[in-house]
């Protein structure tokens, strides 16, 4: 008894400093669509005031043109564009690529090792959305504390343009 | 052409009576409000009309817009052409940040009496001691300011288009100008000669109003430091209106001054 009381604090203590992981599946839906195009496909980290703590992936048409490949329509992905999209220079290592599609798209992020930054201990929303030309836009957003105090496993639902959006931590 | 001449002497007399709600609205459309891309531009649609963005009355005059650059500079508008309803133009956004584009007309309007006739009179101050006869009676000069405006950001939002030019009513940003959100608050400074103008009714409207059956006007009315929220219940274009009047007019000869200020801004969805 004595012995586990000491150790508790110490465990505690020693938590923040080894480094968790935060694994995002995305699920990509399968649409029954006369023209289909991949989704543009945001997903990032946000604090309590909305404001980016990380910026873990984005996804859009790599193809080269005159009006400048696939930003142009960058800020289609509205919520992501105005809380930080618009102040990164793409493309970003690590962060940006093409759109991906139909499925599962899992993506692992080790903390103090980009994209994924340290993060302070607190209350997160891991946000993702995704915009489809000719088709739809949806946000779908999963709070989460961190770090966790034991491995977690988060999930939410989308409706049309994202099918679920799974969050698990591992402290 | 006399037909012509009266079409826009309405006009100027609508502009000049901004308490009479009969006045029309003047706008300025962007294609869209937040660009990005290695070669942005937007089109703009300008017109003068009753109904939310429907040109179905008259055009801006093309020669009164104006483009302010992120950098603080001006720009002509690009590809402008002027149909019956509306004035069409183009911006290319060359640089990154927010830009500006203004239709400000003003002018100064004179009633007065000749031989028991009453003349109206419509102008500038350099025409004005030759337009009016010296034999004229009971005359009235007013100045009028009116001032529409429009914003498209290119990347990142920027202020160095919207540094007020301290003439007449203006709005600056406390909420960024392309940056609103549905339900979400957004709160901007109107300023009366570049001083904050407190306790002033503004009217916000929201597009498509030929598709219900009521302006579905929301009203507020700036503080003391001439700060105002409109909280947006829907996404879409909204005309955002303010008007006042003074006898604050720098023309010696104007006793009175009619001021206004409308700008479109996009609301976007969460």
């Amino acid at each position: 008894m004595r012995r586990l009381s000491l150790t508790l604090p110490a465990m505690l203590l020693a938590a923040p400093v080894a480094a968790a992981d935060l694994n995002v599946t995305v699920q990509i839906p399968q649409l029954n669509v006369a023209e289909y195009h991949r989704p543009y496909t945001a997903v990032w980290v946000e604090r309590e005031d909305h404001s980016v703590a990380a910026q873990l992936a984005v996804w859009y048409a790599q193809k080269e043109s005159k009006e400048g490949a696939g930003t142009k329509w960058l800020p289609e992905l509205r919520q992501w564009w105005r809380r930080g999209g618009r102040d990164l220079q793409m493309p970003v290592d690590g962060v940006s690529g093409a759109t991906r599609p139909a499925g599962d798209q899992k993506l692992s992020f080790h903390e103090g090792k980009a994209p994924l930054t340290t993060l302070a201990p607190g209350k997160y929303e891991l946000v993702v959305e995704a915009a489809r030309e000719t088709g739809g836009r949806e946000v779908v957003r999963v709070p989460f504390t961190w770090p966790a105090a034991a491995p977690q496993q988060l999930a939410a639902q989308g409706s049309t343009e994202l099918g679920a959006v799974k969050v698990d931590l591992a402290p | 052409m006399i037909k012509h001449s009266l079409k826009w002497g309405a006009l100027a007399m609508a502009l000049a009576l901004p308490f009479t709600a009969q006045a029309h609205k003047m706008w300025m459309v962007p294609s869209a409000t937040n660009v990005s891309g290695n070669d942005p531009w937007v089109t703009v649609d300008a017109a003068v009309s009753n109904d939310l963005f429907y040109p179905d009355h008259m055009p801006v005059q093309l020669d009164r817009v104006v483009v302010t650059t992120p950098d603080g500079q001006t720009a002509k508008p690009d590809n402008a052409l002027t149909g019956q309803y509306r004035s069409v133009f183009d911006v290319h956004l060359t640089q990154p940040g927010t830009y500006k584009i203004a239709a400000v007309n003003g002018g100064l309007f004179a009633n007065y009496e000749v031989d028991g006739q009453k003349k109206r009179w419509r102008g500038d101050a350099a025409e004005l001691a030759k337009a009016i006869p010296a034999n004229a009676k009971n005359v009235e000069v007013s100045e009028s300011i009116n001032r529409v405006e429009t914003f498209v950001t290119n990347g990142k939002p920027s202020d160095g288009a919207l540094k007020p030019s301290g003439k007449g009513l203006e709005l600056v940003p406390v909420t960024r100008f392309t940056d609103l959100a549905s339900g979400e608050a957004a709160t901007f400074q109107l300023l009366l000669d570049g001083k904050p103008a407190s306790n002033l009714k503004v009217m916000a409207i929201a597009g498509e109003t030929r598709y219900r059956n009521a302006p579905e006007e929301i009203d507020v009315t700036t503080d003391k430091d001439g700060k105002f929220s409109l909280t947006w219940p829907h996404a879409g274009m909204y005309w955002v209106n303010a008007s006042t009047q003074d006898n604050k007019s720098s023309i010696k000869q104007a006793k009175q001054r009619r001021l206004s200020y409308a700008a479109t801004l996009e609301v976007l969805p969460q």
